[in-house]
């Protein structure tokens, strides 16, 4: 079943300010990390997610707190949108005690149970049967709660996302796949790597209830993920959400992009889901000094956060084998 | 004390902690309506109905996971893989999900589930069902093994890791599905990282577990001679140093006995252990059994040479505790 929206989505001025707040700081978090990262200060890897904040902030404005979340390796925004601290995550990268998982997760493994991040993952895929989990949980509480997995293109690739499309149907969970279509696996193009690269059309067949989306118009994200947030609560079941979108960076930090080319690197940011939400606002009436505003209060949030991290202490070297077994529980 | 099958066993301690907790539920291949491959839950369908026990797809990996993003949210799940085997299809939910959950949140989330699954070793199914796979997973933290050899320990066990707020493998095995064993009700938990000690010694030292525990017993029978002590492990992972250290520092001795390949096996690590610690205090060398470096072989007279059997296991305690020429 494909899902045709009946009407335009339509928003109050608050509600439109707080999807650009949260995308803004989705941006400003995940530009002062790439500095970070190129000024040696983070070490490892990172993946950001600048091009698709959209997504994050339009799905996870749909949810409530209680709702789950799993995300990937590319998976800053999904925590910030959910709730997470923006000042524990930046800590988690600099692997500091302070970071939410005490740095012991870093950027592609952290989770933060108190908002329902069940977590970033760091095997692609790996994190899809992990939401289907918790959407059974939520189906057996008889809550109405709903879980999300985010994943990208890539993937598809694997048997989970299609073995846990299966699943979700037949079992009828209040799950919604978030399926982030940024065109690319690391280098590799998705035409290169799947057989048809219209994700719906490939889970369509399993009975799912399907829609794909702008995944760069967070209005559009945030109406398509309010449908699948309410057939889930309903006990509907499920519903994969297609959302095309952009990575504007390399797939990690430091990737050269050979692989794409000038006109494509050129044209990326056209789509930009910032800059088109704020024209959005304009036209919505808000006034430019308004939104001005919100981004000075970001970039302040974000800097004080830094400022701080860099004074934590490292993550503690002698609570190394802490958790390994839950407390209480340990070998 | 009541006698029941091991199958029985494993069939009671789910239904019993599924009463005694709403939480725990129960999905896997064939284990609702058909009531379990083997019939390990047989009557919970009816008994518990269908939103708790429930059948699955052929997807092993998602099953696994399913289960952890389930027990992360308040439940605790037991899944059945049907053969050890299969296991293997499930790795990265297991070995890279579930096991390190809890480390990777820093505590904010635990994973208490249950994968059981069957190890059909000496049953003649091929090297895809046949398969002793334990060391794979007793090498990753975060994760437990268990394995109970008799129905009192396959069911106490199997009550344990269900109450664990952590991973549990809860390895169970198919020759021995049949065997009858007294199992005290009263009696009904087996803490997890307790190995028992069957009969006391002071010559020889015997350990092993699993599949392997049974046949151990038999090769007692003819050893009327050596007073050996033997221990059932019981739980692989974490294994009970301390029973086996106080054993071997009062025997001098020591062989370990498993259905898995010796190479790099768990012995290995046992093995190691107890060298250090007991340095100087060992009248023979540690000696490993286990099966040979091969998948497991089809032919029933192939399995019985793949595997060590009582003979092997008795000569093995003769060639360890004989007088040595220069003593
Ligand atoms: C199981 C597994 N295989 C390969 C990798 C290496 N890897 C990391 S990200 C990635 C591509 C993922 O592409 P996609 O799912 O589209 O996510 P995106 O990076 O585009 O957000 C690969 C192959 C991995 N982390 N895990
Ligand atoms: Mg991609």
């Amino acid at each position: 079943m494909t899902i045709t929206p009946t009407t335009e989505p339509t928003i109050a001025v608050d509600q439109g300010l707080e999807l650009y707040r949260s995308m803004f700081r989705i941006r400003r978090f995940e530009t002062t990390a790439g500095e970070l990262f190129a000024g040696g200060k983070l070490p490892g890897f990172i993946h950001l997610s600048l091009g698709q904040e959209a997504v994050a902030t339009g799905v996870c404005s749909a949810l409530d707190d209680h709702d789950t979340v799993s995300t990937t390796h590319r998976g800053h925004g999904h925590c910030l949108a959910k709730g997470g601290d923006l000042q524990q995550m930046m800590a988690e990268l600099y692997g500091k005690e302070g970071g939410v998982t005490r740095g012991r997760a870093g950027s592609m493994h952290a989770s933060d149970s108190s908002v329902g991040i069940l977590g970033a993952n760091g095997i692609v895929g790996g994190g899809i049967p992990m939401a289907v989990g918790s959407a059974l949980a939520a189906q057996l509480d008889g809550k109405s709660r709903v879980s999300v997995a985010f994943f990208g293109d890539g993937a598809v690739g694997e048997g989970v996302f299609t073995e846990s499309v299966n699943l979700a149907t037949l079992w009828k969970l209040p799950m919604i796949f978030v399926c982030e279509n940024n065109g690319y696996a690391e280098l590799t193009p998705t035409a290169v790597h799947l057989a048809n690269t219209r994700i719906i059309e490939l889970a369509r067949p399993y009975g799912i209830a399907v829609e794909a989306v702008d995944g760069n118009d967070v209005l559009a994200v945030l109406a398509a993920a309010t449908r699948a947030v309410e057939r889930g609560r309903r006990g509907e079941g499920p519903t994969l959400l297609e959302m095309d979108t952009t990575r504007w960076h390399g797939h990690f930090e430091g990737d050269p992009q050979r692989y794409r080319s000038k006109e494509e690197l050129r044209a990326m940011t056209d789509r930009d889901p910032v800059a088109t939400w704020r024209t959005g606002l304009i036209e919505l009436g808000v006034d430019a000094e308004s939104l001005d505003a919100i981004e000075a209060e970001v970039a302040a949030e974000v800097q004080a956060a830094v400022e701080v991290v860099e004074l934590m202490a490292p993550s503690r070297a002698d609570e190394l084998l802490r958790d390994v077994y839950p407390e209480g529980n340990r070998a | 004390m009541t006698a029941l099958k091991y199958w029985q066993a494993v069939n009671t301690a789910m239904r019993e902690e599924m009463e005694r907790d709403p939480k725990v539920i129960l999905f896997g291949e064939d284990v609702a309506a058909p009531g379990g491959s083997f019939g390990a839950s047989k009557g919970l369908l009816d008994a518990f109905g269908p939103e708790r026990v429930r059948d699955t797809p052929i997807s092993e990996a998602t099953i696994v996971g399913t289960a952890l993003g389930a027990a992360m949210t308040g439940y605790r799940p037991i899944v059945e893989i049907m053969f050890f085997d299969f296991v293997a299809v499930a790795m990265d939910q297991i070995v890279n999900q579930a096991a390190k959950v809890s480390y990777m949140s820093a505590g904010g989330y635990a994973a208490p589930m249950v994968i059981r699954t069957i190890c059909a070793a000496g049953r003649r199914t091929g090297p895809q069902h046949s398969q002793n796979l334990e060391a794979l997973f007793a090498h990753i933290p975060g994760l437990k093994v268990v394995w109970g050899s008799t129905p009192a320990d396959v069911r106490g066990l199997l009550k344990a890791a269900i109450r664990d707020d952590g991973p549990v493998l809860a390895i169970e095995s198919l020759v021995e599905w049949s065997s009858r064993g007294e199992v005290d009700e009263a009696e009904d938990i087996v803490p997890i990282g307790s190995a028992a000690v069957r009969t006391q010694g002071d010559d020889i030292t015997v350990l092993s577990w699993g599949g392997a525990a049974p046949k151990t017993v038999r090769a007692l029978e003819e050893l009327g001679d050596v007073s050996v002590e033997l221990i059932d492990l019981r739980t692989i992972s974490p294994w009970d140093r301390d029973t086996v250290l106080a054993s071997v520092e009062k025997t001098g001795r020591l062989l370990i006995v498993h259905d898995a390949v010796v190479d790099f096996g768990v012995g290995a690590e046992i093995a190691a252990t107890v060298g250090r610690e007991l340095f100087g205090r060992l009248r023979s060398p540690i000696e490993r059994l286990g099966a040979l470096r091969a998948p497991a072989p089809f032919a029933p007279h192939l399995e019985d040479a793949y595997l060590p059997q009582p003979s092997d296991i008795a000569a093995a305690v003769r060639d360890l505790v004989r007088p040595s020429d220069n003593t």
